[in-house]
């Protein structure tokens, strides 16, 4: 027991909501088998917990104070319902469940469990991005509206009919058997990725970094790797995520306007994180042939290890593509190929493979196509060419920084119109229009 | 939990009996369904006559209206179901992939609303 005067009571519940909310959360959703009716135990556990902590003190472990104040919560809204509906079969299913189970393991596999339902391709990848937030994560319905750019009543809604869905079609708490692990771990894989890039590439408004979404797909993305310690993948998305948070603060210029990895001060990353990242991919380099997050991680190394762009191992990248092609065959992998090939080569090199139909039509109305064009077209001093690709990018996205970028480019074209520009010296220029 | 399994197929790409794939498509049915009798759970099943027998009925005011034809015109068609118990959804999925019709056509998943 410590302090009993008000404000390290209220610095002790944000701290035990933040560090402790998702898994105290899961295991009560575990317990409960209802997302609605733990949420409500849970929230008046917090109240309970306003009430209580100024006069008995902080208690020793306030997560299993929560848990325990949470239990009997809910036990209090069962019987008043069932009251009501003489629900009593609920009731008694309930009193048998807690009895048994070690709690802590318990817990540890409540969230993974949890995990594996909110990220269950039964439901839309907005539920799964959405449900995975607002009970994983520490984020409210309010700030994941606002992080995806939708209403509030919208998403609340789409939250309802997701759990909704959970409960009524029986979508199952549990981890998948070894047989469907990979696939469905991949739709885990996805959702963090999602949330990770809703943050490092949001689409509209002036931001250039969401930092929260950022940190919280990074939570999540340890999470996971904690919880299933023998699969490479989770952890190679850990470092993944981290080689690119690396860069967060050399993303933009002092005016918010966001820089080229060539452009960036490469003094600015985080070289903590980076570290980190390297020693994660080396851990996992021995256990059998890395998947699609290693390799992408291993492309975001290369950088990372790179103190000058011009010395950038270009034919290392394209290679790494290449094999990401093989267990990844899609368009933006093929896009992001084809700058690593303009660099090992030339300008030209990498237009050839852009201007293939299949990728001009699968990518057509994807700005960063149309960015990485105009980049090689400039480059390659087809100014003209490289205007038209530039003002196509515009036109494809809604972020102001984005468009910011676009018009610097245009005038740096216009400026130079006068003759050929930038024959790139070879790997002084960089293209990654990732950052 | 009961599971609705609606197979629903393009029957330009159905085949057709006597025609190439359809021995495969029986055997493969038939082994279906002893996997589902392997499970000692009770379940139900059956293909279903082609839309163009379908009769559709309605009750208006009191008035029986009968027309020709299923409820939805599409150019799929629901052409048979099977009626399954499973412990949850991903039994349900699991069973719905094992449908033969699943690798040409669709296998809707719907859990039954049980009337208590």
């Amino acid at each position: 027991m410590q302090q009993r005067d008000g404000r390290p009571v209220d610095q002790a519940i944000e701290l035990v909501h933040r560090a402790d909310r998702a898994r105290v959360l899961a295991g009560l959703i575990g317990l409960l088998r209802d997302f609605d009716l733990a949420e409500e135990a849970l929230q008046d556990a917090f109240v309970a917990a306003f009430e209580a902590w100024p006069k008995t003190g902080i208690p020793a472990n306030p997560a299993a104070w929560l848990t325990t104040t949470a239990r009997r919560k809910a036990i209090d809204r069962i019987r008043r319902a069932a009251a009501r509906d003489r629900r009593q079969r609920e009731w008694g299913e309930l009193s048998v469940a807690w009895t048994s189970g070690s709690p802590a393991d318990a817990i540890v596999d409540d969230r993974l469990r949890l995990i594996f339902t909110c990220c269950h391709p039964a439901l839309s990848i907005e539920a799964q991005i959405a449900l995975t937030l607002r009970t994983l994560g520490g984020l409210s319905t309010a700030e994941v509206a606002r992080a995806f750019v939708i209403a509030e009543p919208a998403l609340a809604q789409r939250l309802v009919r997701a759990k909704r869905k959970i409960k009524d079609s029986a979508i199952p708490y549990r981890v998948p058997d070894a047989a469907e692990l990979p696939e469905r771990l991949d739709a885990v894989l996805a959702v963090i990725t999602l949330i990770f890039n809703a943050g490092y590439l949001p689409g509209a408004g002036s931001a250039v970094v969401r930092a929260d979404l950022c940190e919280e797909a990074k939570r999540l993305a340890v999470l996971l790797a904690d919880l299933l310690p023998h699969e490479p993948e989770p952890i190679a998305l850990v470092a993944l995520l981290q080689l690119l948070d690396s860069r967060r603060a050399a993303r933009a210029d002092e005016n918010g306007r966001p820089l080229t990895l060539e452009e960036q001060d490469r003094e600015l990353w985080d070289r903590a994180q980076i570290l980190t990242a390297l020693q994660l991919l080396e851990r996992i380099a021995t256990l059998g042939p890395p998947g699609p997050y290693a390799l992408k991680a291993g492309i975001a190394a290369v950088h990372a290890s790179t103190r000058h762009p011009a010395d950038t191992d270009w034919p290392r990248i394209v290679d790494l593509y290449d094999r990401l092609l093989l267990v990844e065959p899609t368009p933006v992998v093929a896009l992001n190929r084809c700058v690593a090939v303009a660099m090992t080569g030339s300008p030209d090199d990498g237009l050839r493979l852009l201007d293939e139909p299949d990728l001009a039509v699968a990518l057509g109305q994807y700005h960063h196509y149309h960015l990485t064009r105009a980049d090689l077209l400039r480059r390659a001093g087809r100014t003209s060419e490289a205007a038209v690709a530039y003002e196509a990018a515009r036109t494809r996205t809604d972020n102001r920084a984005e468009h910011e970028f676009v018009d610097r480019r245009l005038e740096e074209l216009a400026l130079r119109s006068d003759g050929p520009i930038g024959h790139p010296t070879r790997g002084a220029a960089a293209a990654n229009r990732q950052g | 939990m009961r599971y609705m399994l609606i197979i629903a197929n393009d029957p330009a790409l159905h085949p057709v009996p006597g025609g190439p794939g359809w021995d495969d498509l029986m055997a493969g049915y038939a082994a279906f369904s002893e996997q589902l009798a392997s499970h000692g759970r009770p379940f139900s099943g059956d293909p279903l006559t082609p839309p163009d027998t379908a009769t559709t009925v309605r009750v208006r005011d009191g008035k029986t209206l009968t027309m020709d034809g299923p409820f939805a015109e599409t150019k799929e068609w629901m052409s048979g179901y099977f009626l399954i118990e499973a412990d949850n959804l991903d039994g349900a999925l699991m069973a719905a992939s094992m449908i033969p019709s699943a690798k040409f056509g669709a296998v809707e998943v719907r859990p039954v609303a049980e009337m208590h």
